[in-house]
């Protein structure tokens, strides 16, 4: 027996919510009684690997195989599969990322197992069953899905699990499988990544505005605070309907879907099909001229007023916290 | 000759509030109007654009109970050219990605598009399982698809950023916004819709995997901290010593 963690790479590094997944995944060997190991698919530095021992994996498969290079999903599905198997794995976890959600569907098929998307804490194990609790109609509630196979995959929400530290290295080990042509159909023939910026599924903090900013122009404040704050902007869904902002900002119920723990929204009304994709925030801000504005209902934070008066001096007041920190 | 299938959903209005009955167990239909899935029609209009000029069929499919006709008949009037209902409740994701991949076996479709995901269970699940089942590639979320030929070229998104992948027919996607725009049904769209074929499929046995056996609300927020206009400094203040944020 065994839980299988399937630890993705973003051009060769690992990010906070890997360590999350491996945490994560820890915690239910740990419930299970059973060992951590851990799969990397692509090209990470030993180093990197080994690292992950900190996280609680004992042993990491190393998949360097050229044509897995890059991401294919119906290929990457065949490789963790066949890991799952070979290593008698009882739960598959991952993360929740865009190319976890590719990839999960994809191996629990392929394992007859259930899959569930987007948990938000460990399973129950209570009488021996298996009980994962994860969002459901956009944020609106819960869903608690009872997985009846005997194998389980698991997405991960990102920033819903804390990393937790423990003494250990881990072992690598490389794993090669076969690999049929038939999964490399899908061809990649370009990969676009705004490098220099926060991408906003994995950001802690974000700054968000709406149609209250009147428009593209005046967006320089939003950046400038969420750069200050190392945050990622997002915004509401007429706002990028209108092209002020790209649509991979757009947040909501036809958006993505975040659950940050500082959301920051300006000059955005609150409407149910936005919140449905930011209810989750740990903390949430509104600044908004409105005192009626429905967002304050949901809010922690709240200021009434003017955003072009209020967010140039809360960007004053975040440099002079920064300037005595 | 394209021949697209578009999977379809029947789900809660955006704006519905969303309750429980039955100890928290069900979801409490009672009042709640049902749409067909926004991402669905997305899918939908993309694939009626595609087959535009009498280049193609647009077959709709649906796992669900006879209620869920009325949003079967708005994707025909949409501009669907058959549809096929499963006659089943939509049990999980794998159960119903088992009834469409059992349909479309045997079809030869050369596309079979989803919406990225259901906004009920926001799963994301059927278009990868469906892939997998008929052994076909798939891409979960797409934000733009163009056809050429025997092939189509689509951008999925990744984390800040974009991948632009070609593939050779058949494959599954799963559409997100920027795909198409949300076509509105005309009158003839209306009028024809009620005469367009609608098959009725029995189900396949298939494995239950999962079940919901629980709901919950989230707990609610407490009131709101109202920080003066004139003081924003206050704010950051609060963020920073009391909600700890940064
Ligand atoms: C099927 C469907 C799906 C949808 N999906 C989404 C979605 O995913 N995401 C989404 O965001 N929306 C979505 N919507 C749209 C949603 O219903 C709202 O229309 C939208 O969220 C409103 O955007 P907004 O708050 O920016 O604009 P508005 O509602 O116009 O609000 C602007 C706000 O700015 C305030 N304001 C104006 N001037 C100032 C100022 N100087 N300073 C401070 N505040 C100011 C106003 O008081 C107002 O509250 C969807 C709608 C439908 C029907
Ligand atoms: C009475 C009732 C009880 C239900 N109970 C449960 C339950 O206990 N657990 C559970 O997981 N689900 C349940 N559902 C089913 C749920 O409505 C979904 O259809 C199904 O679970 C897939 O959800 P998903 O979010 O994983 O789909 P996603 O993977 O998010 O859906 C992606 C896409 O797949 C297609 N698709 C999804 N559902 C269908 C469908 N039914 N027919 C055709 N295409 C479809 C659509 O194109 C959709 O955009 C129930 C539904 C009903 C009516």
């Amino acid at each position: 027996m065994s839980v299988l963690v399937y630890v993705e790479n973003a051009e060769g590094k690992f990010k906070k919510s890997i360590f999350e997944a491996v945490s994560y995944a820890k915690a239910v060997a740990n419930q299970l009684e059973t060992n951590l190991v851990a799969i990397s698919i692509g090209n990470v530095a030993s180093s990197d690997l080994e690292n992950l021992g900190k996280f609680g994996a004992e042993k990491v498969l190393n998949v360097t195989n050229d044509k897995l290079k890059t991401f294919v999903n119906q290929a990457y599905a065949s490789v963790v599969a066949e890991a799952a198997k070979k290593e008698s794995s009882t739960v598959v976890v991952l993360s929740n990322s865009f190319s976890g959600k590719g990839l999960a569907p994809r191996i629990g098929a392929k394992l007859e197992a259930a899959v569930a998307d987007g948990a938000v804490d460990l399973p129950s194990t209570d009488g021996g069953k298996f009980i994962i609790k994860k969002t459901a109609f956009s944020n609106k509630a819960f869903a608690f899905v009872e997985m009846n196979s005997a194998i389980k995959v698991i997405s991960l929400t990102p920033n819903s699990y804390k990393i937790e530290e423990v003494v250990g290295s881990a072992n690598v080990e490389e794993f090669t499988s076969d690999i049929k042509d038939s999964d490399f159909k899908a061809i990649i023939k370009e990969i676009v990544r705004a490098t220099d910026k926060v991408s906003l599924p994995d950001a802690e903090l974000v700054v968000s505005a709406g149609r209250g900013l009147k428009g593209p122009e005046n967006w320089g404040m939003i950046e400038e605070l969420a750069d200050l704050l190392g945050a990622a902007t997002a915004c509401s869904k007429p706002v990028s309907d209108a092209d002020w902002r790209p649509h991979s900002e757009h947040v909501g119920q036809t958006g993505i879907a975040i659950s940050p723990n500082l959301y920051i929204a300006i000059g955005i009304s609150g409407a149910i099909q936005h919140l449905a994709g930011v209810s989750s925030s740990k903390v949430i801000v509104v600044i908004n001229k409105d005192p009626e504005a429905p967002f304050f209902k949901v809010a922690d934070y709240g200021i009434v007023g003017d955003a072009f008066e209020v967010v140039p001096k809360m960007i004053a007041a975040v440099k002079s916290l920064k300037a005595n920190a | 000759m394209m021949k697209i299938l578009v999977c379809i959903s029947n789900v809660p209005d955006t704006t519905t509030k969303i309750t429980f009955t039955n100890e928290n167990t069900q979801f409490n239909t009672a009042g709640v109007q049902f749409v067909l899935n926004p991402y669905d029609e997305i899918a939908l209009s993309r694939a009626i654009e595609l087959t535009e000029n009498g280049n193609g069929t647009v077959t709709v499919i649906n796992v669900g109970e006879i209620s869920t006709e009325p949003t079967i008949r708005k994707a025909l009037a949409i501009g669907a050219t058959d549809a096929v209902r499963i006659n089943a409740a939509p049990h999980d994701a794998y159960y119903v990605a088992q009834q469409i991949a059992a349909y479309a076996k045997d079809q030869s479709f050369d596309l079979i598009l989803t919406g990225r995901e259901s906004i009920d269970y926001n799963g994301a699940k059927v278009a990868a399982m469906l892939g997998e089942l008929l052994d076909i590639p798939s891409v979960s979320i797409i934000k733009k698809l163009d056809v050429d030929g025997n092939a189509a070229t689509v951008e999925r998104e990744i984390e800040g950023g974009k991948e632009v992948i070609t593939i050779p027919f058949p494959f599954v996607a799963g559409t997100a916004e920027g795909v198409a725009e949300w076509k509105i049904p005309n009158m003839r769209g209306i009028m024809s819709a009620r005469t367009k074929p609608l098959a009725v499929v029995e189900p396949v046995e298939v494995k239950t995997l999962s079940d919901v056996v629980k709901f919950e609300t989230p707990t609610p927020r407490g009131t709101v901290k109202l920080v003066d206009a004139a003081d924003p400094e206050k704010l950051i203040e609060l963020l920073h010593s009391e909600a700890k944020v940064f």
